[in-house]
């Protein structure tokens, strides 16, 4: 008798270990994702009286959000956002991490590091000045090369998207070369002196050696720009507050947006869904990727 | 004499080849060092302009003196102390639980066989794939509901829970010999102690790297507690800035932008300079698990 109950409280301590997690898991987590599915059914808007309390709606929201120009332009803007600034940061990082990985070099790591102690908010607002029309720091900077093109980074139709890639570029390098500067530690020497031995020029040993050996950081540094770039939309806040006319709005600050300033709660719960499958698919592709590499190798 | 005299220059020559070779990629280094600092040094300068020096072309770095008359300032348009307070108390709040949470659930996953541990295990890692702050509709109303709103308990209980720590500690717990936590519970160790005396002791690279990490994500998110807070009493730095940058009364005065930048990015910013080795290591040791 006693050893059965003490069989029954082993099998059941682990759960019980890991319940608080699990708890905070569904609660904020797995409910709210189950919740936006459902709640992206129902039309439900706080200014209006008549859709104050959810009313059914079908694929309604899910065909307004596709069918409306504006959406399709944020989501636009979204995939060419991340389309530029995970492999640019990721080159910089890598390049970084190749140069300061040389202990002669080590103690420039923090100069290159440190964006990534500062909060988002803070760069941004740095940013927003060197982006400044007439006097800002990054205008001078490129009229030394001859530039004379628009001047108002923030506020130009064309440019303010790649402001917002700029200032993620600038705060992530640093960032992501940490986990390139751990993943070149453990490169295997003697590989390299075997390589240059058989006389392998720098080029031929970057990309037939470096690269495929790194490629395990390369995918965990992937997935984490990628994911990172969805959800970080603190320099829209400071920089260009989606605009100009939603030229450099992010799904998002979209997404808060029809939140908080329109009140469509049906139409945010949409979205929502509409970013969760975005980055479910992106993160299972990637992974599905890497699992089929590694068993060919 | 005549030999070591023909020897010297060549040798000589080399090396001052080499040394110049040294010297470029250093020069070239630093070059890029300070591309990279700008934005922190110009901002530093920038801030310690006297107010009322208006900034013009060729006139964004140093004014007519120093003066810290932009930090008072800052200090007096938004309560900034009590935004540092605010946020303090929400890390503290956030990081003292996940660590226990994560401790606990990590040892779990690490030290137990349990029929649907897979399962669990991948349900709580769908929190990395899936940011809390993308479903921040429903957990709006979540924390409404729970009458939370607008207090510190409203930034940091949805974070409660940590996949990230959970796996962290898991990776670290599992390079931990079994036979270790056999032992002792063969010699009569409780669960609780096998983890604070064994397991915890042989972690703390992975139970710091993890706390960096936290207390540098929460310590700078800003989206999150800009919804769930509407007052300066629990308004976070972050927060306080983003709102202090769209006083209409602070229109271009870049100098006192930069003082209160810099307030918000400071405290953080000195613990990092004091222990950078640690902080740059912790992320190293993250990203290899």
């Amino acid at each position: 008798m006693s050893q059965l109950r003490t069989k029954t409280k082993v099998h059941l301590l682990p759960y019980l270990l890991i319940l608080p997690t699990l708890l905070f898991v569904i609660l904020f987590t797995i409910y709210p994702t189950i919740s936006s599915i459902v709640g992206s059914f129902f039309q439900q808007r706080l200014n209006i009286p008549r859709y104050r309390d959810p009313v059914f709606y079908g694929i309604g929201n899910y065909t307004d959000l596709l069918g409306s120009a504006g959406f399709r332009m944020i989501l636009g803007n979204t995939l060419r956002y991340v389309a530029a600034v995970v492999p640019t940061t990721l080159v910089a990082a890598l390049g970084f991490a190749l140069w300061l990985s040389h202990k002669r070099h080590a103690r420039f790591r923090i100069a290159i590091f440190h964006p990534t102690i500062l909060p988002m908010v803070s760069a941004a607002t740095i940013w927003m000045f060197f982006l400044t029309p007439d006097y800002g720091l990054f205008n001078t900077f490129l009229r030394f090369f001859g530039y004379s093109g628009p001047e108002n980074w923030a506020a130009n139709p064309n440019m303010a998207l790649w402001s917002l890639v700029l200032i993620a570029f600038w705060k992530d390098a640093g960032f992501y070369m940490i986990f390139y500067l751990a993943g070149i530690q453990n490169l295997p020497g003697d590989v390299y002196e075997a390589a240059k031995l058989d006389g392998a020029g720098p080029l031929t040993i970057f990309f037939k050696f470096t690269v495929p050996l790194l490629r395990r950081t390369t995918l965990f540094v992937t997935t984490v720009a990628v994911i990172g770039a969805f959800r970080t939309v603190d320099h829209v806040f400071i920089v260009t507050q989606g605009g100009p006319s939603s030229r450099s709005s992010l799904l998002l600050y979209h997404l808060w947006q029809v939140r908080f300033e329109y009140l469509n709660i049906g139409q945010a719960s949409t979205i929502t869904v509409l970013l969760v499958a975005l980055l479910l698919a992106f993160t299972i592709s990637n992974f599905v990727i890497s699992e089929r590499r590694t068993t060919d190798a | 004499m005549r030999e070591t005299g023909r020897m010297l220059p060549v040798g000589g020559l080399s090396t001052i080849g080499r040394r110049a070779w040294r010297v470029g990629g250093l020069l070239l280094a630093v070059g890029i060092a300070l591309l990279w600092t700008m934005p922190l040094i110009w901002s530093v300068i920038a801030s310690l302009r006297p107010q009322n020096e208006p900034f013009a072309r060729g006139q964004v770095w140093f004014g007519s003196g120093l003066s810290v008359s932009n930090y008072f300032r800052a200090f007096e348009l938004a309560p900034f102390g009590r935004y540092f307070l605010n946020t303090v108390m929400m890390v503290v709040a956030i990081l003292s639980v996940q660590l226990v949470t994560s401790s606990l659930a990590g040892f779990a996953f690490a030290f137990y066989r349990f029929p649907g541990d897979k399962i669990l295990f991948t349900i709580i890692l769908t929190q990395m794939m899936i940011p809390t702050v993308a479903l921040l509709v429903p957990n709006f109303r979540t924390i409404r509901v729970l009458g939370l709103y607008d207090t510190i308990w409203a930034m940091a209980i949805p974070f409660w829970g940590s996949a990230f720590g959970t796996f962290l500690l898991r990776q670290s717990f599992l390079a931990i010999p079994r036979d270790y936590g056999d032992a002792a519970r063969i010699d009569g160790c409780a669960w609780h102690m096998i983890l604070r005396h064994i397991y915890l002791p042989m972690a703390v690279p992975a139970v710091i790297a993890f706390s960096i990490s936290s207390v540098n994500w929460h310590w700078n998110n800003l989206l999150w507690p800009l919804i769930i807070t509407q007052s300066d009493t629990t308004r976070p730095l972050t927060v306080g800035l983003a709102r202090f940058t769209q006083l209409g009364e602070i229109g271009a005065q870049w100098g006192l932008m930069s003082a209160a930048t810099l307030i918000v990015a400071l405290p953080l910013f000195v613990l990092f300079v004091i222990f950078q080795r640690r902080f740059m290591e912790g992320y190293m040791t993250s990203g290899l698990k």
